[in-house]
């Protein structure tokens, strides 16, 4: 017998009224559970009592006491366009409202307007970024978002194929191999310039050749950082041989990048973490899936959408969740995915920061992380043994930076004057030797990476 | 009548408020040393590939995208206001503490790649969290990393597939679903390539044990259940499940939508399952966002630790870290570790309530929904199909056919009226063997009075549906908007994903899907 705040009913007399109204006591109402089933002891799980909220607050706080937060410098990481960004304190706020934050899925939608509208928004907020016209309400992340653009050209083409560049996120790369497993489905890789870092276009057009390709995925920028230069020719090959075209793309870079759109993409994936979302340590974050304007695509989407209609009455502008014939809640096994829970309010998050951002401020943001990492390598080049950008072609906010020592052993110099470096690329030291992907953002200041390049130049020098 | 009235704010879309201008997030210039430095911003994007035209977003400053964001806040019904007895859904009071905790710096600020060295308390916190639940649902070793209960279930069929691969048995194509399961299982197990081979409900409302015996063989690759299931039913013959399943060669796939009313009392691993998903957002109570995010962790039994997704979280002693050995896993379902912060909330959550208190919410949740039955006694319009007399569990399906039959009303009218009283409707239409099904799941922290306000309620629109149906068709009238035109919602040539195709039509431009 326990009396908790957050169980109205546990009160002994509230609880003894209501098992007296049912007529029956708590082992009736179990009764049904073979005995031999029953749990016969106490769960060993927390500290073995309820606990009052100063004790857990006293507790939680001493065990994350012991994560070290960077601030100054913030981390330099990069990878899947996950890096530091300043969240708006108006996404913070809007977020915490429990109206939204409370709600569930909008299965009622005359009650569940402004959340519906809000979707609504972040939708056409990420259609006008990509310039293509539908985009769903999220998916749970970019790796996720990338699988099921794979099934979903396989569904619509009927080829078995899929052809993605060489230097692809690797984590993203094993998601879409193990989601699209027993499909049948291959996913080959397009070797790429080893100067560049650009997709190999004869031997794409050789892989297009042999056939069956439902569709061939580029990263803008890539993983590795650069940005790939031939994303207009990759679609007219990949269209010339029927398959579709699936780009990937970091939001924040679209304030000064050509939209997908606009050179032919059919599917856009990417990720909405730099949208206000936080680091959370990987989690939450945000798939962004949208497509072109045609029946097929929009069809054979996966997620949910909301659309804009009208009430019954015809008297308001209203918003619902639509197309859901395409949803595992109506279609079972035939529904275009799985998915149910996705990550709607991560969604709320990015439309609130898009729309402080505005047209003019995600220009802004975008020039001045392109001026800071571009400072950054350039800086971290004039290092001898330090390679920055490693490949000779233009960069957004991450880039790979080679090393002519170990960087493993730089790393742990760089952790102790409290700098977190770039990301260890231990995936491609066959192919490109020792490097590390780093990341700069807004919030870095010059001070930030002048402290960063000094650290890496004595530590250089040292050796 | 209810007095209740929703906020109507006939707020314009984000696109139509606002000047020419207008900034809501200031940029600064940049450092002249570091302009200096790099040069032109044209040179540092290919000619190409450089946006002409800047996006088509609006100009608004910070007050008034606050406004906005609020007043549709304000149009929008969480638990934070009243009930929300989704069946299923699990829709409990989400305690504010794990809020706060989560949104400390000292995890939000961390990034995925930091060194290990640098997080150790949050892994330590990760790594209890998946202690508890293997302890909680019976299980030996668990992963955090699906993102949401249905990536949960997408996780263990590929780890069911793998299993029977691994013995050389690729044969085993078929999953057994039974015809009330959530429609997320057979959407699961059909993504993974299997057959989904339905299985019928007896009359007493749990699994056709001769109809397993059927359909089970040497093709059989598991079965997947809920326990209790979609009606709120202990499937009492689980053991002679298990043993058929397991007989044949098949594993048994838990689907823990429906933890919440046997915290504490029976666990799955007791139960003969071999895999369980966890829907952190239902059971341990963090908050469901609107949609998301939630959390699916996946608990397994021993011998199918090394088919979980790398990397594993896992402890020498002295230290926490990732294990990205992976001789047989599957792989991986998402990147980086899984959604951390509905994780550290599920921890605070069962760290806050301890074994009894688990075990408390366990039967507050039970009792809730037997009291609300007991309400319900009396009533003609709305019956209790498959055993009426057993007690339900976490959950309770009613259906609204005598009120269809008898007056025209159907589940959405009955759904629709709870809404003008201020109350969420349950889920309806689910699951799909009963008609005109009403599925309630009040959960542990919905108040004594609110459950006796419900049925009340419910009574109200039964009297009325006798005196006036056709009032109750023109519900619900006291929320921001009335019924909503699904016809044109959908329709090809009206229907609007996005202001983009709005801005598009109002050009002139046909667009028909």
């Amino acid at each position: 017998m326990v009396i908790h705040p957050w169980l109205p009913n546990s009160p002994r007399e509230i609880k003894e009224y209501m098992l007296k109204v049912i007529g029956k006591n708590i082992d009736d109402l179990y009764s049904d559970i073979p005995s031999d089933l029953l749990l016969k002891r106490e769960l060993k799980v927390g500290l073995g009592r309820p606990l009052a909220e100063f004790e857990v607050k006293h507790i939680v706080d001493k065990i994350i006491d012991r994560n070290k937060v960077f601030k100054d410098p913030p981390p330099f990481l990069g990878g899947g366009g996950v890096c530091v960004h300043h969240v708006p304190s108006v996404v913070k706020d809007i977020l915490r409202r429990g109206e939204f934050l409370t709600t569930y899925t909008p299965y009622q939608a005359e009650i569940s307007q402004g959340l519906l509208q809000a979707l609504f928004e972040y939708q056409s907020l990420i259609a006008d970024l990509v310039e293509l016209e539908v985009v769903n309400a999220s998916m749970y992340d970019w790796s996720t978002a990338i699988a099921e653009a794979f099934l979903m050209a396989v569904r619509v083409t009927g080829g078995k194929r899929i052809l993605v560049p060489g230097t692809m996120n690797p984590e993203h790369y094993e998601v879409a191999k193990t989601i699209t497993y027993s499909k049948g489905i291959r996913i080959e890789k397009v070797n790429y310039d080893k100067e560049t870092g650009f997709m190999d276009l004869s031997d794409l057009e050789d892989k297009l050749r042999k056939g069956d390709v439902a569709a061939v995925y580029v990263e803008n920028p890539s993983f590795l950082g650069f940005i790939e230069e031939n994303v207009e020719g990759i679609g007219e090959l990949t269209h010339k041989y029927k398959a579709l075209y699936i780009v990937g793309v970091e939001p924040l870079s679209l304030g000064i990048l050509r939209a997908p759109g606009n050179y032919g993409a059919d599917i856009v994936v990417g990720e909405g973490q730099p949208l206000g979302l936080g680091l959370n340590y990987g989690g939450p974050l945000l798939g962004i899936f949208a497509v072109r304007w045609d029946r097929k695509l929009v069809r054979q989407m996966p997620g949910r959408l909301i659309g804009l209609t009208t009430t019954v009455d015809d008297k308001d502008r209203a918003f619902a969740m639509i197309l859901q014939t395409r949803e595992q809640h109506i279609r079972r096994e035939r529904a275009t995915s799985n998915i149910t829970t996705n990550e709607a309010l991560m969604a709320v998050a990015a439309a609130v920061y898009l729309s402080l951002l505005g047209k003019h401020g995600i220009r802004r943001l975008a020039e001045h992380i392109l001026y800071k990492a571009n400072y950054a390598s350039r800086m971290l080049s004039k290092i001898p043994g330090v390679k920055a950008p490693l490949f000779k072609s233009k960069h957004f906010k991450e880039f790979t930076v080679g090393f002519s020592t170990n960087y493993i052993e730089l790393h742990k110099y760089l952790l102790e004057h409290g700098i977190h470096g770039g990301r260890y690329l231990d995936e491609f030291k066959e192919e490109l030797g020792e490097c590390a992907l780093f990341c700069v953002t807004e919030v870095h200041s010059k001070e930030h990476i002048d402290k960063l390049v000094d650290t890496i130049e004595e530590y250089m020098i040292k050796r | 009548m209810s007095t209740w009235r929703q906020a109507k704010w006939n707020e314009p879309l984000i696109y139509e408020i606002g000047g020419r201008g207008r900034i809501g997030y200031l940029v600064p210039e940049v450092d002249e040393e570091i302009k200096n430095v790099v040069g032109s911003i044209e040179e540092l994007i290919p000619k190409k590939l450089l946006r002409k035209e800047l996006p088509e977003l609006p100009e608004l400053s910070e007050v008034e995208v606050v406004r906005h964001f609020t007043r549709l806040t304000q149009m929008s019904y969480g638990v934070d206001q009243g009930p929300v007895p989704l069946g299923s859904c699990t829709m409990k009071y989400n305690p504010k503490i794990c809020e706060e905790l989560a949104s400390d710096p000292r995890i939000t600020e961390l990034h995925p790649y930091q060194d290990e060295d640098t997080v150790q308390g949050l892994l330590e916190i990760l790594y209890k969290l998946q202690e508890w639940l293997a302890e909680i649902t019976g299980m030996d070793y668990c992963t955090l990393q699906p993102a949401a209960g249905a990536a949960g279930e997408l996780t263990g069929c590929l780890i069911i597939r793998k299993y029977h691969e691994l013995k050389g048995e690729k044969q085993r194509i078929e999953m057994i679903v039974p015809d009330n399961a959530h429609g997320s299982n057979p959407a699961s197990a059909a993504m993974v390539g299997f057959k989904v081979v339905r299985l019928p409900t007896r009359e007493d409302g749990c699994i056709d044990l001769e109809a397993l015996k059927y359909v089970v063989s040497d093709k059989t690759a598991g079965l997947m259940l809920t326990n209790p299931n979609t009606l709120g039913l202990f499937e009492k013959d689980i053991k002679e499940i298990a043993r058929i399943v397991h007989d044949v060669g098949g594993l048994l796939y838990y689907d823990g939508a429906n933890l919440n009313g046997i915290l504490g009392v029976v666990r799955p691993g007791d139960m003969g399952f071999d895999i369980v998903h966890i829907n952190i957002h239902k059971t341990f109570s963090t908050p469901h966002g609107g949609g998301g995010p939630g959390a699916g962790p996946i608990c397994v039994k021993k011998e199918l630790v090394d088919l979980l997704p790398r990397p594993l979280l896992k402890y020498d002693g002295k230290k926490y870290y990732w294990d990205y050995e992976c001789k047989h896993c599957i792989g991986r379902v998402r990147a980086f570790y899984g959604n951390i912060i509905p994780l550290v909330k599920a921890f605070t959550y069962i760290l806050s309530l301890g074994p009894q208190g688990l075990r408390e919410v366990a039967e507050q949740s039970v009792i809730n929904t037997n009291y609300f039955i007991s309400l319900m006694k009396d009533s003609k319009g709305y019956s209790l199909p498959y055993d009426p007399e057993r007690p339900r569990k976490h959950e309770v399906v009613y259906s609204a056919k005598p009120l269809t039959r008898d007056y025209g009303v159907t589940a959405e009218d009955v759904a629709k009226n709870l809404l003008d009283h201020g109350l969420y409707a349950p889920t309806i239409y689910f699951p799909l063997i009963v008609e005109e099904a009403l599925m309630i799941e009040f959960t542990d922290t919905e108040t004594k009075e609110n459950i006796e306000y419900y049925a009340k309620v419910l009574k109200d629109i039964e009297e009325k549906a006798k005196a006036n149906a056709k009032e109750l068709k023109e519900a619900p009238r006291n929320t921001s908007v009335g019924r909503i035109n699904y016809v044109k919602a959908n329709h090809p040539r009206t229907v609007t994903p996005t202001y983009r195709v709005l801005r598009l039509r109002n050009k002139g431009v046909q667009l028909r899907l």
